[in-house]
């Protein structure tokens, strides 16, 4: 027995651009913010404050060894009544990925910064550059050419988990996906169809990345 | 009478049990050059760190001009007020040269004027394009360190450290990494600096280039100064048998 296609159940416009936007939306945003976040917590964790080192390193331990599901919920439904406050439901929805993209990224950034040569740390020193001088003017800059690759990758993953957003009910593809397949019993175009729009979002932006990265590479431009 | 300009007393350091120095004592006459030569491990480098404050001595005291800062139990003892302008007032070229691989060689001279010394931008790059010049790598300004030989890359660092305008400068086997056919062009350079009256402080494996430039040699040992002295005294009458036996490794340079 073949399957008949029936590409007519995934016609729903402008639900679908409610659903990109939403999706485009959360994904720069939580990544975004993810990264400055990242940054930060990375910059903690080479600094010389030991309790901060030590914070930052069980902060990323917990978001790193839960799944981001969790996370999600919990900040949905838990971190609001734990706390007592009145969060909106959509910032709840984004905080929780939010901070997974800045566990992951705060070790990519650790990594790199301490993967630049420490001969560059003494020349600044000797030019009596400050701490933070130095991070700026010649650590960051590097770390972030060196590490790209790895930040892009991180950020296609995050782009991805905004799916699961969708089971505290933001409209995004993935919960745009689910409803129309309940209303039309196809979830064979409705999912491929949805497959289709990630790829067509993240792709270009992962080939635009990988440009940047070439242009960034002056090391091999002997 | 001629004050002395470096004066080094007592200078330790170390790591855990390891002695890297021991007990090094050093002066140096303003406009003069000192050649610290001694085989691997010895102590120069850690030496010429702690001058440059890069690593705090474990004991000792150290004056550059008129500012002193002394050291006990690995701390800073006082002169922590002078500490500042004592490593202003000098600049280090590096065996690996270390510069920024993400700036241009004017950038990488021009950056600390600008950051550190509060130049403009033009300013700076004015006067990175003069050093660079008087390295002869004017036409390399725009060019990243990748893209440099070893022997460009190390000039530019010279002109980097020259860009602080330093009273004192210090070279830690400025030509250890480089090709030979390389090294003379770097040398070449450091022998003018010496010429012009700066105040240099040169590690270096090439005796023959420390006979002929410097003004005092010191010969480190585990640690210490074994010999110091005028270059051609130590190097034609060593007085131990551990610089004769090192003179001895290294005659083939001597003889060139
Ligand atoms: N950061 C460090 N921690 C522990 N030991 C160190 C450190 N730096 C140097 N040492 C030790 O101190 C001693 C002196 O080292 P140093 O690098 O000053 O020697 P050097 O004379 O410059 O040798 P080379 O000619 O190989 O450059 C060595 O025994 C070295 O192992
Ligand atoms: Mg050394």
């Amino acid at each position: 027995m073949s399957y008949e296609f029936d590409w007519s159940a995934v016609w729903d416009p402008s639900a679908w651009m409610t659903a990109i936007g939403v999706t485009v939306a959360y994904g720069v945003a939580t990544t975004v913010a993810g990264l400055l976040l990242g940054l930060i917590l990375g910059l903690l964790l080479v600094s010389r404050i030991w309790i901060a080192r030590r914070a930052v390193s069980l902060f990323i331990g917990v978001f790193r060894c839960t799944p981001a599901l969790i996370q999600i919920v919990w900040f949905y439904y838990a971190f609001p009544m734990a706390l007592n406050i009145n969060m909106p439901a959509w910032l709840a929805a984004g905080c929780g990925l939010t901070l997974y993209m800045a566990a992951f990224s705060a070790e990519i950034f650790r990594g790199g910064i301490q993967s630049i040569e420490k001969g560059q740390w003494n020349a600044c020193r000797s030019l009596c550059m400050s701490h933070w001088q130095t991070m700026y003017h010649v650590i960051l800059p590097q770390t972030f050419r060196r590490m790209t690759p790895a930040i892009v990758n991180q950020s296609i993953i995050q782009f991805k988990n905004t799916s699961l957003l969708s089971v505290v009910a933001v409209h995004d593809i993935m919960f745009t996906a689910s409803a129309l397949t309940s209303e039309t019993y196809r979830p064979l175009e409705v999912f491929t169809f949805a497959a289709l729009l990630y790829i067509i979002l993240i792709w270009p932006m992962a080939s635009i990345a990988h440009q940047v990265e070439r242009r960034f590479d002056y090391r091999s431009s002997r | 009478m001629s004050v002395n300009f470096i004066e080094v007393r007592s200078l330790r350091k170390t790591y855990g049990t390891t002695v890297a120095v021991d007990d090094v004592s050093l002066t140096l006459e303003e406009g003069r050059t000192a050649a610290i030569i001694g085989s691997s491990g010895c102590g120069k480098s850690t030496f010429l760190r702690c001058l440059n404050l890069l690593e705090t001595p474990t004991e000792g005291s150290m004056r550059i001009g008129g500012d002193t800062v002394t050291f006990a139990n690995d701390k800073m003892a006082s002169g922590e007020d002078q500490a500042l302008r004592f490593r202003k007032s000098m600049a280090m070229v590096f065996q690996s040269f270390d510069l920024f691989p993400h700036m241009t060689a004017l950038r990488n001279v021009s950056l600390a004027p600008t950051i550190v010394n509060g130049l403009k931008r033009e300013e700076a790059e004015g006067l990175a394009l003069k050093l660079l010049e008087r390295v002869d790598l004017r036409h390399k300004a725009d060019a990243y360190p990748g893209q440099l030989s070893g022997g460009q890359a190390q000039r530019v660092a010279i002109a980097r450290a020259l860009a602080m305008n330093p009273r004192v400068l210090l070279f830690d086997e400025a030509t250890s990494a480089l090709d030979p056919e390389l090294v003379g062009e770097v040398l070449a350079v450091i022998k003018d600096l010496a010429k012009e009256g700066r105040t240099l402080l040169v590690v270096t494996h090439e005796l023959a280039f420390a006979r002929d430039v410097a003004d005092t040699l010191y010969f480190f040992d585990q640690g210490r100064v074994l010999e110091s002295g005028k270059p051609q005294e130590l190097m034609s009458n060593p007085q131990t048998e551990r610089l004769r036996a090192f003179l001895k490794r290294f005659q083939g340079p001597l003889n060139s």
